[in-house]
């Protein structure tokens, strides 16, 4: 049992720390999102050169083939400084679906092409397994219909992973097929949209699609939920970074901002609520260190550990940035501070593949039939 | 990073499961599963066969006595000791003064005292809260004043666990009245049969008598039991209060008995047709108190590894026993709740039949209502957290 960093995870550590201070700049960013900008692209430039991109893709691939520490500590620097790229969904997800010999790979290590992950029906709630989207051969190949209701920074890709139903009904684990759509393919329309959080996100409405498959016919719930789970705890390193950002800034706040004559951090009341809001943080990195350390255990014990985590951290992720807002005071509901943006990307990244209360269900299923 | 466990460790866990399974009685079973708190007189017991196994003092250095267990290897005991429903050990000697002792205290202190704590002869109790002095514990007021090769003590005592069966009791006294309300207190060990030493019963809302009221009327200790220096004794009890905290971290890990016994009794419980373990309202409930100890547990796993790669875990152990304290207290609500109707029961008439864990279910959850408050109520520990964590 070890929570420290090899020496080589701590230089990542602190290359990814001067990256974040770097992107970081809170006047830059704004420009940014006010001309409309889609992604972060200077960042994400700068990310593939220092080959972070490829953290997750097998050597042979042209990837840098380390594990979920690694993809922990990159994606906490972004969500420190709020960089809004599609690192989870390309960079997590996607390679874990692709062969190693995949040629997509190659794109995605470069930054040059984003693979984005198509798995929420608009009837299916959080439920991977509900796909009423079909897919009927054709020739020799395969036409997708049907719709998808949210691909997280689905705006940009270049590429969409889309699971379709090949048998059985509509919310049968059996039955499932991945397949990967171009955006340009005929038939596909990408709807667009700028989230809360303004990541660039989309829905999909597939007629008549062509597409080609991605791993087994039939067999695409199971890879597909445990590259799910990896991308759910790189989502939650960037809650992480996110959190622990607000922790910082408000305690800083509290320590300078004067009311009633004296610093807000000299009432006690203000310093509970701060000491809840710092083990709120304590609580949230216990849980994402035990879901990384697990993304490779069993699939129960995998999934105890990433829905425990994603539904704990979740709350917690919520009660900080709350509290952020809260103690900052009227400046804390100001688009002009990174407070108020921390809090809209925190609250977008809990209903990304599942939130709180079905995360809590299915760690309460996993821990039942562990049980059993 | 990783989880795992080494081989040698692997090894360990089975050498103490096997060793639970032979030593931990069926009655001892009973009465920790049912969440009933075993008397002194049984906690003595189970210290004697740790005592034999050479186990006494899981968290003590060898040279002292102890294991001198890694932290790994006293979380794989306390994981194991949960699981198999073995009571705790006599912690106020072991885990209070003990240590303090063999750090701070003369040659002849440790020879006289450690072996009967190891062994289980000894009981200690602490005699720490005052009535005018509970989380501003500084303002005791309980004097000792020297004459001759003794002190002389006078004063009142209050929370006093168990002192009705205990052997010894160490003392926060005041030897000095300084400005700073800090300085001039020692520490001093008492045997409880010195003349003028009374004890007097409080009846704590779980019906339970573990707590007195200890009064001192000119009773006159040795000089030779102050411990260390005196007029210093203020920051040795600090020892003591942070070791207080980080038992929490075990104590987390037992926190899995509770729900083991809740998910027990709710199985059995009928509810709209179907066991009220099924009921989707209920076992939410019990999943966010399970997702929430997972947490706990997480927190306790890098602390220990902090601990064993001498890290300073900060305020982490004021955070565990913030968090465990109010886990520990929804858990046995959630007990009290699962028992519907019978947790309106609390005492059978003689002959009367009643469910295995009626009236402990709510003695358990009105005795949890003091883990919030004792070992330092928990806005004294935010307090901490904020002064010496934050900097506020």
């Amino acid at each position: 049992m070890d929570f420290s960093l090899s020496p080589e995870q701590q230089m990542l550590r602190d290359s990814v720390e001067r990256f974040a201070a770097e992107h970081g700049d809170f006047p830059a960013w704004r420009r940014r999102v006010a001309a409309g900008e889609a992604f972060d692209a200077a960042a994400w430039a700068q990310m593939a050169q220092l080959g972070w991109l490829g953290i997750a893709v097998p050597e042979a691939a042209g990837g840098m083939g380390f594990g979920p520490v690694e993809t922990m500590l990159v994606a906490e620097g972004l969500g420190r400084s709020l960089c809004r790229v599609p690192y989870a969904g390309s960079c997590v997800l996607a390679p874990a679906l692709l062969a190693e010999s995949d040629p997509l790979l190659g794109g995605i290590v470069a930054g040059t092409g984003q693979v984005a992950a198509a798995v929420s029906e608009a009837e299916g709630r959080y439920d991977l397994a509900h796909v009423a989207t079909r897919a009927v051969r054709l020739g020799g190949g395969w036409v997708l219909e049907g719709a998808k209701s949210f691909v997280p920074d689905g705006a940009t890709a270049d590429w969409f992973i889309v699971p379709a139903r090949t048998t059985g009904g509509v919310a049968d684990a059996a039955g499932i097929t991945l397949f990967l759509v171009p955006a340009t393919a005929q038939g596909l329309e990408v709807q667009r949209h700028r989230g809360p959080d303004h990541h660039h996100h989309a829905r999909l409405v597939l007629r008549q699609v062509e597409a080609t498959v991605l791993g087994e016919v039939d067999g695409g719930l199971a890879p597909l939920e445990a590259a799910v789970d990896r991308a759910i705890v790189a989502h939650l390193a960037e809650a992480m970074g996110s959190m622990e950002a607000l922790r910082d800034t408000t305690l800083a706040y509290l320590k300078t901002r004067e009311q009633f004559g004296a610093t807000l951090g000299s009432f006690q009341a203000l310093q509970h609520r701060m000491v809840d809001m710092a083990i709120a943080c304590e609580e949230a990195r216990s849980l994402l260190y035990l879901a990384a350390l697990q993304l490779d255990a069993p699939v129960m014990a995998r999934r105890r550990a990433v829905s425990g985590a994603k539904a704990r951290v979740g709350q917690c992720a919520a009660f900080v940035a709350h509290q952020a807002v809260q103690l900052h005071g009227g400046v804390g509901t100001s688009d002009e501070l990174a407070v108020s943006h921390h809090l809209r990307r925190l609250r977008v990244i809990d209903v990304l593949y599942g939130d709180s209360a079905h995360h809590l269900r299915r760690f309460a299923a996993a821990t039942d039939a562990m049980a059993a | 990073m990783n989880l795992a466990f080494s081989a040698a460790e692997e090894a360990f866990r089975q050498e103490v499961r096997a060793f639970l399974a032979a030593n931990v009685d069926g009655p001892m079973r009973e009465m920790v599963r049912t969440g009933m708190r075993p008397e002194p007189a049984e906690i003595q017991a189970w210290q004697r066969r740790m005592h034999a196994q050479g186990w006494s003092a899981p968290t003590w250095p060898r040279e002292h006595g102890g294991t001198g267990w890694s932290p790994t290897q006293y979380f794989i005991y306390e994981t194991e000791a949960a699981r198999a429903y073995a009571p705790v050990q006599p912690h106020q000697g072991l885990e209070l003064i003990g240590p303090i002792i063999f750090t701070y205290g003369s040659e002849a202190q440790k020879a006289k005292y450690l072996p009967r704590i190891l062994s289980g002869e000894a009981w200690w109790c602490q005699g720490y809260s005052e009535p005018g002095a509970g989380s501003d514990l500084a303002s005791l007021k309980t004097r000792a004043v020297r004459d001759g090769d003794h002190y002389v003590v006078n004063g009142q005592k209050i929370w006093t666990s168990y002192a009705q069966a205990a052997t010894n009791i160490f003392c926060l006294v005041r030897t000095e009245v300084k400005p700073r309300k800090q300085e001039g207190i020692s520490l001093l060990l008492i045997d409880m049969d010195t003349p003028g030493i009374r004890v007097r019963p409080i009846i704590t809302l779980d019906e339970r008598h573990h707590v007195n009221e200890v009064f001192f009327d000119e009773v006159r200790v040795p000089a030779e039991n102050l411990v260390g220096e005196e007029g210093k004794g203020w920051g040795y009890g600090k020892v003591l209060l942070d070791r207080e905290r980080g038992i929490s971290a075990a104590g987390a890990l037992r926190l899995a008995q509770f729900v083991r016994v809740v998910k027990e009794r709710a199985a059995a419980v009928r509810a709209a047709g179907g066991a009220l373990l099924a009921e989707p309202d209920f076992r939410t409930k019990l999943a966010q108190i399970e997702v929430e100890m997972l947490a706990l547990e997480g927190m306790s796993l890098r602390t220990l590894a902090d601990a064993e790669a001498g890290v300073d875990s900060g305020p982490r152990g004021s955070m565990l026993k913030i968090r465990w304290s109010e886990l520990v207290q929804r858990i046995t609500e959630l007990w009290a709740e699962a028992l519907g109707t019978d947790a309106a029961l609390m005492e059978p008439y003689a002959g009367v039949e009643a469910a295995d864990d009626m009236p402990h279910a709510t003695a358990a959850y009105l005795h949890m209502r003091v883990t919030t408050i004792y070992g330092g109520a928990n806005e004294v520990q935010r307090n901490i957290i904020a002064r010496r964590a934050l900097g506020l």
